[in-house]
């Protein structure tokens, strides 16, 4: 069978929502949006993931804060971010001339309760579709990984957000665990809407000339391509056991790309480092991800989903 | 992506480079500042994944080209330097905030060391076109790190240094700033390894002279959404961290912190 790229259906349902695709970029890799919507139209994407919102001002981390690695990158930024209530206030509503974006707010914090504030401050927000929670940042002392790798901790954390949310809430999973699949499960049980996965895997490098880590935080979190393979095996594996939608990620930086964590069982996909590289990657992505979907006979994208498996 | 052809590619010292290339942006209609930098892929294959910052040494308006000079030190710089006339490079830019000339200035000084020197040039040819005279103050490792200098003496008065003496004056560039070099200096523009700039910062303290400082912090995405490169500035008693590669690279030195 052949067709055009235009005529492959690309679009997706999420939380009784149309998206136009599954393709978003992910939190921490997009800002809040505003400076790659000086280079393209944001309605081309599938939603936003915007830039992880903590209770109070954060200044982040010391530099160096990024570092190359093969094909991949080393980043610990810390969680730079001003803050729930001027994210609500200077940040979001930016995002409302884009009339066809589902906002998602990626959440971080310290403790539970302070997750919990901010979530009820985003109550207020009419611009929030939904809520990732950041339960797997390895950059900031308590930066919400122990809440990503305790099963129990992490059932905690999820049934009070759930409490006080007035939106779908996806959990972000960390891929420095044992079992990934329990914690899968755990926040499942919990109550989450979906899971986002993975983040960063913790890493290092250092400089040998100054006998020292490179990054000033000592360590930091991989991503980019060389992650890819560890993400798809998790998605693949969290996807043959939990009923709720997962969206994967880790190093996507083309269609294929797309086609490989669908096939996985990812429902939707997110792109971080590419954004980087190609401040464009986004689009180009989506195009590649149609035009795939043309040459191989596919007529709807979410036939791809967990075609791996069959 | 932006991708344009090499024009031409020369060796012009140990390791180092001069490239010039097609703007990817028309020059003459969107407009560009010196100390702008130019973000350059190494390949278009994901092993080495990230842009390379180099900054914007030359600007060719008529002919719409950009030069860089450039030293080839990582992976990713020596497969630039590999590249050669008709070649295709992805390159994105002018980006980030550079030196603006301050009207009612009538003399300059430029300070720049080592692979920090590139930018000021287009600053120097810039602020002579305004009708100021220019000094430079150039700092080398030795002879064969020397770039540039028939540039610059075109522009106006010039003072090398190197550590070895090999070219110049042996010693730092901050050696060089005296009451007699500085003498009717309205404003300074520096530009170099940041134990240099730490130095040129407190020196014109001293000096009370006004002036910029070019930062180099490790990049990522060179467009302000990473928020790998910040750097610690004072602004009105309040310290904050500004990303380098919007804000900056280049700001007042009286607001540069260094830890």
């Amino acid at each position: 069978m052949i067709i055009n790229s235009e005529d492959v259906d690309l679009s997706l349902d999420l939380f009784s929502r149309r998206f136009k695709n599954p393709v978003m970029p992910a939190s921490g890799c997009f800002s809040f949006g505003r400076e790659v919507s000086m280079l393209y139209d944001l309605n081309l994407l599938g939603a936003i993931v915007v830039k992880a919102t903590t209770l109070t001002e954060r200044l982040g981390n010391k530099t160096p804060r990024v570092a190359e690695t093969p094909s991949g990158m080393l980043n610990a930024i810390g969680l730079q971010n001003p803050g729930v209530q001027r994210v609500m206030e200077e940040e979001l509503p930016y995002l409302r001339r884009f009339d066809d974006l589902p906002v998602i707010v990626n959440v971080a914090g310290t403790a539970i309760e302070d997750y919990v504030e901010v979530v009820k401050a985003l109550r207020d927000s009419p611009d929030v579709f939904a809520i990732e929670l950041n339960i797997s940042c390895p950059n900031v002392k308590c930066g919400g990984i122990q809440f990503g790798t305790d099963p129990l901790v992490a059932q905690e954390m999820v049934r009070a957000i759930k409490a006080v949310a007035s939106v779908p809430v996806i959990v972000k999973l960390s891929p420095n665990v044992t079992d990934i699949v329990s914690m899968a499960l755990a926040c499942e049980e919990a109550g989450a809407d979906a899971l986002s996965l993975i983040n960063t895997v913790v890493g290092m490098q250092i400089d040998v000339e100054k006998r020292r880590p490179l990054l000033a935080n000592t360590s930091g979190g991989l991503s980019g391509p060389a992650i890819r393979p560890i993400a798809v095996r998790m998605v693949y594996e969290v996807s043959s056991r939990v009923k709720v939608p997962v969206i994967g990620i880790g190093g996507i930086m083309t269609g294929r790309d797309v086609v490989e964590f669908m096939m996985a069982g990812a429902t939707a996909v997110q792109v971080g480092t590419a954004n980087f590289v190609d401040p464009w990657s986004c689009p180009r992505i989506i195009s590649e991800l149609a035009q795939w979907c043309a040459d191989h006979g596919v007529s709807r994208v979410t036939d791809l989903v967990g075609a791996a498996k069959q | 992506m932006p991708k344009v052809r090499v024009v031409k590619q020369e060796s012009v010292g140990t390791g180092l480079y001069k490239m010039v290339f097609e703007s990817p942006i028309d020059l003459k209609e969107k407009g560009f500042m010196p100390g702008q930098f130019l973000h350059l892929r190494p390949s278009e294959s994901y092993d080495l994944l990230l842009r390379r910052p180099l900054s914007l040494c030359m600007a060719d308006v008529e002919h719409n080209v950009l030069t860089v000079v450039y030293r080839a030190q990582g992976e990713g710089t020596k497969r630039l330097a590999r590249l050669a006339a008709g070649d295709v490079v992805d390159v994105l830019g002018p980006l980030g905030h550079g030196f603006a000339a301050v009207s009612g200035d009538r003399r300059s000084l430029l300070v720049g060391g080592g692979i920090g020197v590139p930018p000021l040039v287009e600053l120097g040819r810039y602020l002579k076109k305004q009708g100021q005279s220019v000094i430079s103050v150039l700092g080398f490792q030795n002879k064969s790190q020397a770039i540039l200098l028939d540039e610059f003496a075109q522009i106006g008065d010039m003072i090398v240094m190197s550590d070895d003496g090999t070219i110049g004056e042996r010693g730092l560039v901050t050696g060089a700033l005296t009451e007699d070099v500085l003498m009717d200096v309205d404003r300074f523009y520096s530009c170099g390894p940041t134990p240099m700039l730490k130095a040129v910062q407190a020196t014109m303290k001293v000096f009370c002279v006004p002036g910029f400082l070019s930062l180099e912090e490790r990049m990522g995405c060179g467009i302000g959404i990473c928020v790998g490169c910040v750097h610690e500035i004072s602004q009105k008693g309040e310290l904050k961290y500004v990303k380098t590669c919007k804000e900056g690279p280049v700001f007042p030195s009286e607001e540069v912190v260094f830890s």
